[in-house]
């Protein structure tokens, strides 16, 4: 899968990598999207989502690695009007009502979509005529959905875009966002949670300090990162055959504390006990997602340690 | 794929943001009526007193007012909204363009009623006059609209209104704007010399004896324009990869 859109057709970033400063915001991330597929990346704050989809944007320039869009440099697929992008932040030009607004917008894409039915589609269509600095925070949601949508982009980008939208938003949004996904444009967007990426996306990429630490079918993912860890002491522990043991997925290891993240922790921690009798102080913790993905990164603090993390296939 | 609707929206958004608009052209011209009433038949550096002032007042609300674009574009860097465009096929040429038409029709306006100001107190001036007149002030511009794009990229909503009124009171001490030369001769006039805000009080005089700037006011703004130019496509692009 990852190989086959080599040539051009899909989306492509390799090796691809860019620090601030200290911080290694994105790490050689690799990563291949078919057409028309719906991926969201997945992870907590700091994982480089945002990184990564203002690289894709051509907002931030990478250190190393290359991205391609459909065959072409972000610029050159942002200046052909390919893309679609609704940023994390970011609030409306005033002086003009809705319909200007995204009007205006329209107006700089090759093949826009007809305004009207952009504001109905994303529920703007109630407030059209209302100047852009009267709006509720869950409306101007709305409008920057509508915005990033007209350009009847490829490729739509999607930054965390339900933060801060109401119940009722999210659910007008995500039906708006499956209604543009079936035309087959290809959708891309950055959340946090594991609900709405499970719900709306036939892949979730998991990204965890500017790594990708799994990725694959929704269902798969969700398995991965909603089970319970178990974390103990046990001196002199052999991770490979902690990794081996039932229900767990994978295991980390930090000078005697073990961390092995389960599907099953029930079964994991019947078996623990049973093969490794000097295994002590253990844990078993909930599936918060944070967790989860410590869990799932738990070796990676450290650069010069060597990784141990072992993730079974 | 028109940008003219792009910027017809911006000149829109720019006339419907009526309170700028307002400051901008109400205090050149109550200073004007003010100040230029009280001395409307004194004469003053070689021309009379009414004309020297309706060009030094238009050329600071003029300089204040396409200096302004500074102000408009920190706040939608600064709200997130360029970012947003930046991701759109805009072209540098029409967000330029559009940025660049919307201070001159301000700055047209503020001419316009500085002229008819300065009619009202007397100012006679034969066609050709006023012609020359507004289109020096009108070429003078150029630096002072390319300088408000170029501030805009580089400095935050909050200090932009400092740095404009800051630059606009520079520019008109050293140029002459308020009526006495700092120098006039040597090293410091020739610095007074290579500055656009002296070509814009020249306008004035030359406009009366029915000349043109000489071959050294068009250099003068055609360098500033031309340098100012390269460094704000050059910020503007450079920010467009990086996080700002």
């Amino acid at each position: 899968m990852a190989t086959s859109n080599a040539s051009g057709r899909g989306i492509v970033l390799s090796r691809l990598s860019k620090s601030y400063g200290q911080v290694h915001a994105v790490r050689s991330l690799d990563l291949a999207i078919a057409p028309g597929e719906t991926v969201a990346l997945l992870g907590p704050n700091g994982a480089g989502k945002t990184t990564t989809i203002d690289m894709m944007l051509g907002l931030t320039r990478p250190d190393s690695g290359s991205i391609s869009l459909f065959g072409m440099s972000p610029p050159a697929a942002v200046a052909a009007g390919a893309i679609g992008g609704m940023l994390q932040t970011g609030s409306l030009v005033e002086y003009l009502s809705v319909t200007e607004l995204v009007t205006m917008v329209a107006s700089l894409y090759p093949r826009p979509l007809e305004v009207d039915r952009v504001l109905r589609l994303t529920g703007a269509a109630e407030f059209a005529g209302r100047r852009t600095n009267k709006l509720s925070g869950g409306q101007t949601q709305r409008v920057r959905f509508a915005i990033a949508l007209v350009a009847n982009p490829d490729l739509l980008v999607l930054d965390e875009p339900t933060a801060a939208v109401d119940v009722e938003g999210r659910r007008a949004f995500w039906a708006a966002m499956r209604a543009v996904a079936a035309e087959g444009k290809t959708v891309i967007f950055a959340t946090h949670y594991l609900e709405e990426a499970d719900a709306y996306a036939d892949r979730i990429v998991l990204l965890a300090r500017g790594r990708i630490v799994a990725d694959g079918p929704a269902t798969e993912i969700k398995a991965r990162v909603s089970g319970r860890t178990i974390r103990a002491t046990l001196p002199g522990a052999d991770t490979a055959r902690l990794a081996t043991l039932p229900g767990v997925l994978n295991a980390g290891l930090r000078g005697d504390a073990v961390t092995l993240s389960c599907a099953d922790s029930d079964a994991a921690l019947r078996a623990l006990l049973g093969q490794f009798p000097a295994v002590r102080d253990i844990e078993v913790l909930g599936a918060g997602i944070e967790e989860a993905f410590m869990a799932l990164t738990s070796d990676e603090n450290d650069e010069n340690r060597e990784t141990t993390l072992l993730i079974k296939d | 794929m028109t940008s003219t609707v792009y910027v017809r929206y911006e000149v829109l958004r720019n006339f419907r943001n009526w309170r700028f608009f307002f400051l901008a052209l109400a205090f050149p011209l109550v200073l004007y009526f003010i100040v230029g009433t009280a001395n409307r038949h004194a004469r003053f550096n070689g021309t009379t007193f009414p004309l020297y002032f309706m060009v030094a007042m238009a050329t600071l609300g003029t300089m204040a007012g396409v200096l302004g674009s500074a102000a408009i574009i920190a706040a939608e860097r600064s709200s997130g909204w360029t970012r947003q465009m930046r991701i759109t096929p805009l072209g540098t040429g029409a967000y330029f363009g559009a940025k660049v038409l919307n201070a001159y029709l301000r700055a047209l306006l503020t001419i316009a009623l500085m002229c008819l100001a300065g009619t009202a107190l007397g100012v006679r001036l034969s066609a050709t006059g006023w012609l020359t007149l507004i289109g020096l002030l009108l070429a003078g511009l150029i630096p002072f609209a390319v300088l408000g794009i170029l501030l805009g990229h580089l400095i935050g909503p909050d200090s932009s209104a400092l740095a404009v009124g800051g630059i606009v009171t520079l520019f008109a001490l050293l140029g002459g704007v308020y009526g006495f030369q700092i120098a006039t001769s040597g090293a410091l006039f020739g610095v007074i010399r290579a500055l656009p805000s002296y070509w814009l009080v020249q306008a004035g005089k030359t406009a009366l004896a029915h000349g043109g700037w000489p071959a050294e006011g068009w250099i003068v703004i055609a360098t500033w324009t031309a340098v100012l130019t390269v460094i704000a496509v050059f910020v503007y692009q450079r920010a467009g990869s990086q996080a700002s």
